[in-house]
């Protein structure tokens, strides 16, 4: 009982409360962002949810059912958690279909985030999928002070044009020009309008100063290391890309090995790494 | 007003390309504009020209019986479609519909041909010019066809 109470006071989350214990919240709001994707406004119950740093993670516990890495896609510093959930599988689906007043747990937050505090430099955030959700905190931290940067595109790749999640949102922003916004998508009908290709294709578009930009890219691994070359090759310094990895987190603690990749550990060294780290780990297979 | 020699050089497709070479291909070339939503090719006709977009953007587009048209490309400034100019049976095998106003640069199939055939380093600068073009888009179908967005199954 003694060497577990020790632990537990050496693995805190980011705002110093005990990670391996999940913390009691309610769902109070659910809405659908895409076909099978949901979003959760969440309140905890004992105070306000810890802050968090855009890019991390929580531990989301659908009672009964278990427990699943979810990123966090709400703005930092606000009320309530939001998290976006794709529904995929037994506890995905539980999470997802939590209803208004529905109790869940959270235990975070977990990881490390994006470089948000690189003043002054061009921001290229390129998305795949639902790899917008644990970008779009750092959209919003952008929004909040726009001054702090130089020009800020997103790229943002889609299945289909009813697969674009939070599409209203990404028109709205559109529509103010803080950033500028390029979609596609891989497959579309007649009455879409936009792109349809691969989101490399979009990146001739952009004007890229390889001495002042980063690049912060969350999509599916294949998506990621395409484009990791692709900017590569236009110039940008590996250790100026960012990814974020996803691997079958469990403890969140580094304690486990479940989302272990070579040397590191997502949940405690990520999920947001540079692509020069991970580069020669995303081209091992089966790894 | 821009000669076609001028809107040639300036596009990406030539960048790079002998200013002799672009004198030639500018005899093949005319200054063409669509409106939207007008069709440019149809699958199986002639491909007797082949486009450099200058300005808007256009939809390459397969109808499947029974699906409906499905878009697979769009491509805009600085982009090219109708490569199927250069190898036979020099037929469309899709079709081509603006999605806004577009501009473009039409290079006749047949006077292009024939220069290539008359001017061998015309033919190889173009072919190294559309080889990118191909394998850029064949990685690109190949990655589409991964689904990656899709559920894992």
């Amino acid at each position: 009982m003694a060497l577990m109470s020790a632990h537990r006071l050496s693995t805190t989350s980011g705002c110093g409360v005990p990670a391996d214990v999940p913390r009691l919240g309610y769902v109070r709001g659910r809405r659908s962002d895409a076909p099978g994707v949901w979003t959760l406004d969440i309140e905890m119950a004992d105070d306000a949810p810890c802050d968090f740093a855009p890019g991390q993670f929580n531990m989301l516990t659908a009672f009964g059912v278990g427990e699943a890495a979810i990123s966090i896609s709400g703005a930092p510093g606000g009320e309530r958690l939001i998290h976006t959930i794709r529904d995929v599988g037994p506890v995905s689906h539980a999470l997802a279909n939590l209803a208004p007043g529905d109790p869940i747990g959270v235990r975070g937050p977990f990881g490390v985030g994006w470089p948000m505090a690189t003043p002054g430099s061009d921001v290229l955030i390129i998305a795949g999928g639902l790899g917008l959700a644990p970008l779009r905190p750092s959209i919003y931290d952008i929004l909040a002070r726009r001054d702090a940067f130089g020009a800020v595109t997103l790229l943002y790749g889609s299945r289909r044009p009813e697969d674009i999640v939070f599409h209203a949102e990404v028109e709205a922003w559109r529509r103010e020009k803080k950033i500028n916004i390029e979609l596609t998508v891989d497959h579309a009908g007649v009455d879409w309008r936009g792109h349809v290709g691969v989101v490399t294709g979009l990146l001739p578009r952009v004007q890229l100063d390889p001495s002042r930009a980063i690049a912060l890219l969350c999509g599916p691994e294949v998506m990621m290391r395409f484009v990791g070359a692709a900017l590569t090759e236009q110039g940008l310094d590996a250790t100026k890309i960012f990814v974020s990895m996803e691997r079958n987190m469990k403890c969140a603690i580094g304690h486990c090995g479940h989302c272990q990749l070579g040397p590191t550990f997502i949940c405690r060294d990520g999920p947001v790494f540079t692509y020069e780290r991970m580069r020669p780990l995303m081209s091992v297979k089966e790894l | 007003m821009e000669t076609l020699e001028q809107m040639l050089g300036a596009h990406p497709f030539f960048a790079g390309l002998d200013p002799s070479f672009i004198g030639l291909a500018s005899g093949c070339a005319h200054d063409v504009s669509f409106a939207a939503g007008e069709f440019i090719c149809h699958e199986g006709d002639a491909a007797d020209r082949f486009y450099l977009v200058r300005e808007g953007h256009v939809a390459l587009q397969i109808s499947a019986p029974g699906r409906g048209v499905a878009t697979f490309l769009t491509v805009g400034p600085g982009e090219v479609f109708g490569i199927n100019w250069l190898a036979p049976p020099y037929r469309w095998s899709y079709d081509a519909r603006t999605v806004e106003k577009t501009h473009a640069v039409a290079l006749d199939a047949t006077c292009l041909r024939v220069k290539c055939e008359n001017e061998p380093a015309l033919g190889y600068a173009l072919t190294k010019r559309v080889l990118p073009v191909l394998i850029e888009r064949l990685h690109a179908c190949r990655t589409q066809l991964l689904d990656l967005y899709g559920v894992p199954s």
